[in-house]
């Protein structure tokens, strides 16, 4: 379908972006890479009188170490994100979660900033930046702040962006060392999950030294699965033990029911994939 | 001048390269919408969202204001020259209970998504613009939506017909007298077997989304359409909007696929053509992804109530079917045939001599259904290739053991089954034992054993699916005992041009099959001219003047057919000119490799000469015209019945309920083969659209009557990256109702596909006690058997019409989000 008319902006700083956030326009909407937002334009499901796209400002795209954490431009590419060896060494949970992204089309088009930005419950960047603790940096015409990931989501589709600021990097801690993999399932391969878990491990010796879960579609944000995370640190690594800290990932949870899954089984499926997530992490 | 140079031996047979492919793989071709007229005008339709509701009143002012918009039509305003309805042309029986279907409409609105209001403008997207500007007040009347419920009048749809029943057709052995009793064999049966199998809801979605060009200037109406029928299309398009037949012409330019779904006479094509019509100017509709989902007729959803009867060795004694077959809202084209072609398919390739079928036909607030991919034979081979597989359970033997001892025989053939059809030829051993081999059947049982008994998370099921199918749309007497509105003949024509080219007019409509490089090697070989001189034409009346067009499988069977015989005639009327030019007998002369010889001398010429003698016409016989074209019209004298084993090996992962397919071989025999590789294409596009209803697609609509599949996000029509590598072969049994000794093969793969994955999943979960999953088997479904045949809950699974979860998974997340404005701030 056609979307209705909108006016159409694109600044090539991040300055500039945020003039334009300001503007009297009735209803603005931000593209980065217009992945989400363009189909929601065309189905007409949002009519907004003015689209700032930002997929000019050079600046925002990019991978910088800086000093313990690394910084990853708000545009920087799902498909970037997915090979960037930086990212692979440092937050490798990233690059896991990245790849299962929709399609190559989406990956090379669709941006990391802009996937976060979006906050979509079954949107799988969220889980796995909650559960790395990135800090969300933002621009707005106060100037600069950084938001925990922990903090940044709000709702369903919501998060602590106001309509004058911008996404602009995501700082991530240096996760050196650490095993990682982001489990997925869906019913085909293009969709958005129905439930999906992040996990990252720090082992030592043998034992948990550390986990970090994320859970994806389980509710209106990204969850950690806290409960989970404690019940493994100190464990030596078992199939036993993984199971028996992954049967509370669902603790705490209200997951969503549609055509896909209902809750109960949302529930149930947490548990298993973070069992395998886990497994996966650990290189069991 | 020579033709023959650079020509293989035969034609038929060899794995051309479609001619056709590179434009439509490339989309550089005359699709409808592609089409750019002068001063064209373009159609957007306004479309109901309550699914059963009066029009109180259409407010049409704000859009007539609104920029570049021409005009705003109602239903009251098309309403005479619309027509009363659209057509059925297949009233199943005489009492039939039919509303009438205007094409917008008047009163009132029956499904959401059906047409209100039409705006017109100079832009296509003036035209959407507008649409948002026409207000529309409803009165919401009850929705009637699951078909258990329907049948049995809870509330009506149509208050002036009393009851949702549109139909009840019946179909008993005994009374027939091509069988025995059917009641008598399940009372005194050792066995009985009765099952509910519910037949979801599908929606073609073909890859060209539905679109149509009038062209009212000149004398006659030029319709282009994106349809399967263009000769159908024509003459109903005339007959409902009282347009005299020969001031209509219909062109289906390139097709994107219809499997069905283009098989209509649609609500749009009447409405672009009279809105046309009124304004004497070029009009173009096409419709979105979105109205294509909701509003295109849907197929399948069938309730099916089963019992079949054998005895305790496992021969099967009689098969009772009560089906309750969905209509939805209004009869389309051939709407409520589509379970009558079932009818005669239940029974299979399988020996019993009981049978009754009772189909009833019902209305619901739905989009109506009608044919897609098999239509009627796909949901008779799922039930009795289910029942096949309970029956072995019964009987504790091998499902493929339990197959064999009731199939037709090879040395049986021709064998007449107990619904009165003539199977010509078969070979189910062949088929069978080949498709074993290449499958390992063995070995993979003893592998799914050492799974059962090793409690592996992963359990491995087995599938089988003997099918038959009827196609070759089909012998016009049987349509006409079946109250057909038609004939199924089809026509042909080929010329031969003075430069020794060649014309092929079919009246069959391609719309993927592979029409022009099939009908080429036919002809190659027939007349021995070079393929590459050959045309094919189609799907314009006013080229192809007569037809019957593509459905059914019978494009090959009968209009290739026709082909034949068309081409036949040319080489007779050669004969007579060759023997005049040749100076010899008519009877002397012999045939082939494109030439004619004088028997027993070194004198020939080849078609090609005679072609440009009969252009010149200088030296002809007296009495013959001057002319090497010839028509034929073939009518087929039977269907034709493909058979082939199909072989499922699934893997059930039982801690999420996730299927996925390990490997899948088919043996089809369908056979004499033109094309290898279009039967290949056919073969693999099949399979994947029935492993698709086995396994992932299901029309949904919430309590309310809205479409919750409404779009690909969560109507799941697989990729690539979802099914496996296929292993096909084929054995090679011809038909012999046909001199090319072909089958049928567009919905072969559809129809045995199906019932073989359900199979191998439901296998896969047996040991626990599950007997039955309901389609399709999403990950939620399988482990929920799993757990209530675990926990020994034997309660009846739902086979209820909506579905408990009716909520999309994200697209109207997407739109409370937005119309809430709570994304701000978003980058999306």
């Amino acid at each position: 379908m056609i979307p209705a008319a909108f006016d159409y902006v694109a600044p090539t700083s991040v300055s500039d972006a945020l003039a334009a956030l300001r503007s009297d326009s009735d209803e603005i909407k931000v593209m980065a890479g217009g992945q989400s937002l363009i189909p929601v334009l065309r189905l007409r499901l949002a009519a907004p009188t003015l689209v700032v796209d930002i997929g000019q400002i050079t600046d925002l795209h990019g991978v910088r170490e800086d000093g313990d954490a690394i910084v990853i431009g708000a545009l920087t590419s799902h498909h970037d994100v997915a090979h960037d060896p930086v990212i692979e060494q440092y937050a490798a949970l990233l690059a896991r979660a990245a790849e299962t992204v929709a399609d190559p089309q989406v990956r090379h088009r669709g941006t990391f900033g802009g996937a976060l930005a979006h906050a979509d419950p079954a949107g799988d960047m969220p889980a796995a930046v909650l559960a790395l603790d990135a800090q969300m940096e933002i621009e707005g015409p106060e100037g600069r702040r950084s938001v925990p990931a922990a903090e940044f989501f709000t709702g369903l589709f919501t998060t602590v962006l106001g309509d004058d600021e911008l996404l602009t990097g995501i700082r991530v801690p240096k996760h050196d060392g650490w095993g990682s993999h982001y489990e997925k399932f869906t019913r085909v391969a293009q969709q958005w999950s129905i439930v999906a878990v992040a996990a990252a491990v720090k082992m030592a010796d043998g034992r948990v030294m550390e986990a970090k879960v994320g859970l994806t579609n389980m509710g209106a944000t990204p969850i950690r699965a806290t409960s989970v995370e404690q019940a493994l640190v100190g464990q030596s690594v078992s199939e036993d033990a993984v199971r028996s800290a992954a049967a509370h990932a669902a603790d705490g949870t209200s997951p969503p029911t549609d055509t896909n899954a209902d809750a109960d089984f949302r529930r149930h499926l947490s548990t298993v994939l973070t069992r395998r997530a886990l497994m996966a992490a650990v290189g069991s | 001048m020579t033709v023959t140079e650079d020509r293989p031996t035969t034609e038929v047979g060899a794995p051309r390269r479609r001619k056709e492919d590179r434009r439509l793989i490339t989309g550089r071709t005359r699709w409808t919408d592609n089409i750019t007229l002068p001063g064209m005008l373009h159609l957007a339709m306004v479309r109901s969202p309550s699914a059963h509701a009066t029009i109180r009143s259409v407010d049409t002012s704000a859009a007539k204001q609104s920029p570049g918009v021409v005009a705003v039509f109602t239903g009251a305003d098309l309403a005479d020259e619309q027509g009363a309805s659209l057509p059925c042309a297949w009233p199943i029986t005489p009492d039939q209970k039919a509303p009438p279907h205007p094409a917008m409409a008047v009163t009132s609105v029956n499904f959401a998504g059906e047409i209100v209001a039409c705006v017109v403008a100079r832009s296509a997207v003036e035209a959407k613009d507008a649409v948002e500007l026409v207000d529309v007040e409803y009165d919401d009347l009850d929705v009637v939506l699951d078909l258990a419920k329907a049948a049995a009048d809870e509330q009506v749809v149509y208050p002036d017909l009393g009851t949702n029943v549109s139909a009840t057709w019946v179909f008993d052995s005994a009374e027939e007298g091509t069988g025995t009793d059917v009641d008598a064999a399940i009372g005194g049966a050792e066995i009985v077997i009765e099952r509910t199998y519910r037949q979801q809801r599908l929606i073609p979605a073909f890859m060209e989304p539905r679109s149509v060009v009038v062209d009212p200037t000149g004398e006659q109406t030029t319709l282009w359409s994106a349809t399967q029928i263009p000769h159908i299309l024509r003459l109903m398009l005339a007959l409902t909007c009282g347009i005299s037949e020969s001031k209509l012409r219909v062109v289906a330019p390139d097709v994107g696929g219809g499997f069905g779904g283009k098989l209509q006479v649609t609500p749009e094509e009447v409405i672009t053509l009279v809105v046309g019509r009124r304004l004497g100017k070029p009009c173009k509709y096409t419709e979105t992804r979105s109205e294509s989902l909701m509003a295109a007729h849907h197929g399948r959803d069938q309730l099916q109530r089963l019992t079949l009867s054998a005895t305790k060795n496992g021969t099967v004694t009689g098969l009772k079917v009560d089906l309750l077959a969905d209509m939805g809202a209004y009869l389309g084209l051939v709407t409520p045939g589509v379970p009558i072609l079932g009818a005669f398919m239940y029974n299979s390739i399988y020996k019993f001599p009981a049978y009754r079928f009772t189909c009833t036909n019902v209305f619901t607030n739905k989009v109506w259904t009608d044919a897609y991919r098999g239509a009627g034979r796909p949901e008779a081979t799922y039930a009795i290739e289910r029942l096949m597989d309970e029956l072995a359970v019964e009987v504790g033997v091998d499902p493929m053991e339990i197959r064999e001892r009731n199939w037709i025989k090879h040395e049986e053939f021709p064998f007449t089954t107990v619904c009165g059809l003539e199977y010509d030829s078969g070979n189910y051993e062949a088929a069978t034992a080949k498709a074993k081999e290449l499958f390992g059947y063995d070995d993979l049982r003893v592998e799914q054993q050492r799974r059962r008994t090793a409690n592996d998370p992963v359990q491995l099921g087995i599938g089988i699916s003997t099918f038959t199918e009827m196609c070759g749309l089909a012998p016009s007497r049987v349509l006409g005992s079946l109250s057909y509105g038609a004939g199924g003949w089809e026509h042909a024509s080929v010329r031969m041009l003075p430069s020794g080219k060649v014309e092929v007019v079919t009246g069959s409509s391609p719309h993927g099959q592979g029409h022009e490089t099939a009908w080429s090697q036919i002809v190659a070989d027939r007349l021995g001219v070079p393929f590459d001189d050959i045309e094919v034409l189609h799907g314009d009346t006013a080229v192809s003047h007569k037809g019957m067009d593509s459905y059914g499988s019978r494009s090959l069977t009968v209009g290739g057919m026709a082909v034949v015989a068309a081409s036949d005639k040319v080489i007779e009327k050669a004969r007579v000119i060759a023997a005049h030019l040749l100076e010899a007998s008519a009877d002397d002369l012999e045939f082939g490799d494109g030439k004619f010889s004088v028997r027993g001398t070194d004198a020939s010429m080849g078609i090609g000469e005679i072609a440009l003698a009969v252009f010149a016409a200088h030296n002809l016989p007296d009495g013959v015209e001057p002319s090497l074209d010839s028509d034929a019209t073939y009518d087929p004298t039977n269907f034709s019945f493909p058979h082939g084993t199909h072989l499922c090996a699934a893997e059930v992962d039982t801690e999420t309920g996730e299927v996925s397919i390990r490997s899948y071989v088919c043996v089809d025999d369908i056979g004499k083969v033109i094309n290898p590789l279009i039967v290949e294409g056919q073969v693999h596009g099949g399979l994947a659209q029935g492993i698709a209803q086995a396994l992932w697609e299901e029309a949904v609509y919430d309590e309310s009557g809205t479409l919750v599949t409404g779009s690909f996000v969560d109507y799941l029509v697989p990729s690539a990256a979802d099914v496996p590598a296929f292993t096909t072969d084929r054995t090679e049994t011809p038909a012999t109702s046909n001199v090319l000794g072909v089958k049928g093969v567009g919905e072969a793969g559809t129809i045995a596909s199906t019932p073989a994955v359900v199979n191998a999943v439901v296998d896969a979960v047996r040991h626990f006690g599950v007997n039955d999953i309901q389609m399709p088997c999403s990950p939620l479904r399988v482990w929920t058997a799993i757990q209530r045949a675990s926990a020994g809950d034997s309660t009846p699974r739902d086979v209820s019409t909506t579905d408990d979860n009716a909520i999309p998974s994200h697209n109207a997340q997407l739109g409370d989000g937005d119309t809430e404005g709570d994304t701000e701030g978003g980058q999306a």
